[in-house]
């Protein structure tokens, strides 16, 4: 996985409440075998007419916001399907944040299996970051993981939890599975001792 | 000893390993694996030359692409992309020699229908899945839920997750339920009180007299839902009608194994006095039947009710339901019981059991569908669809018009040729009323598999009781 390194990019709003996986990325789309090129169909159903031809006043087809790297969305973003495809979509479009006043489980835990940081903040720090995302491509903001901190196009710094094993993953850009299987004794041992006491499983 | 939640004790039970700031590995009893979620799991397996740790603890079966019209073997009656999606879960079932039912066994069905139907699912387990409804086999007591594809790899590859714990939320149903009233009332009605997010960060331990009332087939519909509330899993203690069901399935222990087994079954309640971060008390005589008429599963209402306002809702929500009410095609103040229906989808893992057959072949025996209603009722598995034949309700379903299919995940999330069309509206027993969901535009409106069955005889939602 790649490092995730201090990020600054444009925002895009997007204040619409609990949008979905299906929204994110359509059924449709989850037929591919590979984990790349889901980015062109990111939000398909609101960003694309049926015939293919983008839907002007969709935020990710606005000139100011076609590059952007942040997301700041609306309460619950992320519900629904545990599929992968919904961060892998939102990383191959290049969206490397995304600003919540909260998160689905699955597709925050998702989030940071693919170098994508999803940060919670509460509800009148999100309205800050929305205003300042609504003011298009000059209001670059700046997310430093190592400080925790956002800074706003006017130079207002916002702190914001992450979990710290969470955070060194992304900093480091570590495999999970590499990890865990350094503690290999401890499943061996774990194993032991249910085949005695719980043999039927 | 501190008093234990039902959730606190299965996990407990389930640590590996404990890092100073309360990662966990939690060791992983069952994993089951369907063809949309796990081919590129595989494969990152496969470029790591690692292999399935636990390959006995495994399970793959195809379900979310499978047609569900007879003559499914013909690869002609699936997409390319689909039929690659189900050749490589088959290749990759027998190359890394996992338990697995491909499409020509009977035992084929919905991955959360299968898993509980053969044993598999069994109390004061940790479940898995690359599917967010794995919270279904919360009903056996067991720790179930989704998980993403590169979590899939890592369980595939170590038969452990990285997990922090959740708090514990109770959901208690108290009393009785009314007549016409189903385990998809409960499930729509608690979170249409409690919203999408409402569980997000929690475990529900659903509770309470109308829970215990539940059959199994009833509190899998309860469970399967609890994802839609937002929580990481739903639980219900298991009780004899839990130990009942799994006595004598194919993968569940005999003998002195189930002797040792019930001993530790019997240990899985939540201890008088344990806290919860959280508590929901709603009771059971105030649950009426329920329509969704909304995008979210959370816009939940009585079939008694009206089509609510944009102006009836606060903050990010009036523009969320304006955006839905224009979607559904619906007016407000319009009462629900006047929305005409085109399509009826009975089935999914939420609601394709044997119950919800026997359910809907007791509203619609010896009646006719509404002209020109589509209507389609789908098994969620081989075993059930043969059940189903073996108790006469396939004749009943026939003669009322209804078409009745072969098993799979159909028209839930319409990955398969089972889709709506454009504007189509459809009276639906599935979890998921997202738009674009059941088809590009379709409308989806939730119910329960009775209200589904009263929808198909008169060609619009309809209050079941009037038909009973």
């Amino acid at each position: 996985m790649e490092k995730f390194e201090k990020l600054q990019g444009v925002a895009a709003p997007m204040p619409l409440v609990n949008i979905d996986t299906d929204m994110i990325i359509p059924k449709v789309f989850l037929k591919s075998i590979a984990r790349t090129g889901f980015g062109k169909n990111l939000f398909d159903e609101m960003r694309y007419n049926r015939d293919g031809t983008e839907i002007e006043d969709f935020v990710l087809n606005k000139p100011q916001y076609r590059n952007a790297e942040i997301l700041v969305a609306g309460d619950n973003f992320g519900c629904g399907s545990s599929r992968e495809h919904a961060p892998w979509a939102i990383a191959d479009f290049g969206i490397k944040c995304v600003v919540s006043t909260s998160f689905a489980d699955i597709f925050f835990n998702n989030c940071f299996k693919n170098g994508i940081l999803p940060i919670v903040l509460p509800q009148e720090q999100v309205d800050v970051l929305m205003a300042d995302a609504e003011k298009g491509e000059n209001a670059r903001m700046t997310v430093d993981l190592e400080a925790q901190e956002i800074t706003t196009s006017d130079g207002d710094v916002i702190k914001f939890e992450v979990d710290a094993f969470k955070k060194h993953c992304l900093l480091e850009g570590l495999d999970d599975i590499g990890q865990t299987l350094q503690k290999q004794s401890s499943i061996q041992t774990y194993e032991e001792q249910m085949s005695q006491s719980r043999p039927w499983v | 000893m501190s008093p234990k939640t039902l959730y606190d004790k299965i996990w407990d039970a389930h640590v590996a390993h404990e890092a100073e700031d309360g990662t966990c590995l939690l060791y992983i009893d069952r994993h089951l694996v369907h063809e949309v979620t796990s081919p590129q799991a595989f494969e990152g397996l496969r470029m790591a030359g690692r292999k399935v740790h636990a390959p006995d603890k495994t399970i793959a079966v195809p379900d979310h692409n499978v047609p569900t019209t007879a003559g499914r073997e013909d690869p002609a009656q699936m997409t390319a992309e689909s039929r690659i999606q189900v050749e490589a879960l088959d290749k990759n079932a027998r190359e890394f020699g996992v338990h697995y039912y491909p499409v020509s066994d009977v035992r084929q069905g919905i991955v959360h229908i299968v898993g509980p139907e053969n044993g598999w699912t069994l109390p004061g387990m940790t479940v898995v899945c690359g599917d967010s409804h794995t919270a279904t086999h919360g009903a056996f007591g067991a720790l179930a839920h989704g998980i993403g594809t590169s979590e899939v790899e890592h369980v595939l590859a170590t038969q452990t997750l990285i997990q922090k714990k959740s708090k514990n939320m109770k959901v208690e149903i108290t009393g009785k339920l009314k007549p016409g009233v189903t385990a998809k009332d409960i499930t729509l009605a608690v979170i249409g009180e409690t919203g999408t997010g409402g569980g997000t960060g929690y475990v529900i331990e659903y509770c309470g007299e109308a829970i215990r009332d539940l059959s199994m087939e009833g509190r899998m519909t309860v469970c399967n839902m609890a994802i839609e509330g937002g929580a990481r899993a739903g639980l219900i203690a298991p009780d004899q009608t839990t130990f009942d069901y799994c006595n004598g399935r194919t993968h569940a222990p005999k003998g002195a194994q189930w002797e040792a087994a019930l001993t530790w079954w019997k240990t899985l309640y939540t201890d008088e006095g344990a806290h919860f971060d959280k508590v929901v008390t709603l009771r059971g005589e105030d649950i009426e039947p329920v329509v969704t008429w909304g995008t979210s599963p959370e816009d939940v209402l009585p079939i008694t009710g009206i089509v609510p306002a944009p102006e009836d809702f606060e903050g990010g929500k009036v523009e969320a339901a304006r955006r839905s009410i224009e979607y559904m095609g619906l007016t407000p103040g319009q009462k629900l019981s006047d929305i005409e229906i085109d399509t009826v989808f009975i089935g999914s893992c939420t609601n394709g059991r044997i119950e919800d057959m026997r359910a809907v072949a007791e509203v619609v025996k010896g009646k006719k569908i509404k002209e020109g209603i589509r209507a389609m009722i789908v098994p969620g598995s081989g075993l059930v669809r043969a059940q189903a034949e073996e108790e006469g309700l396939a004749e009943i379903f026939e003669a009322a018009g209804f078409e009745w299919r072969l098993a799979g995940c159909s028209m839930c999330l319409a990955m398969n040729p089972d889709q709506l069309a454009e504007n189509e509206r459809c009276a639906s027993t599935s979890n998921r009323n997202f738009e674009g969901r059941q088809g590009y535009k379709g409308r989806t409106h939730l119910v329960s598999p009775a209200m589904a069955a009263a929808a198909a005889l008169t060609g619009k939602l309809t209050d079941v009781r009037e038909l009973m």
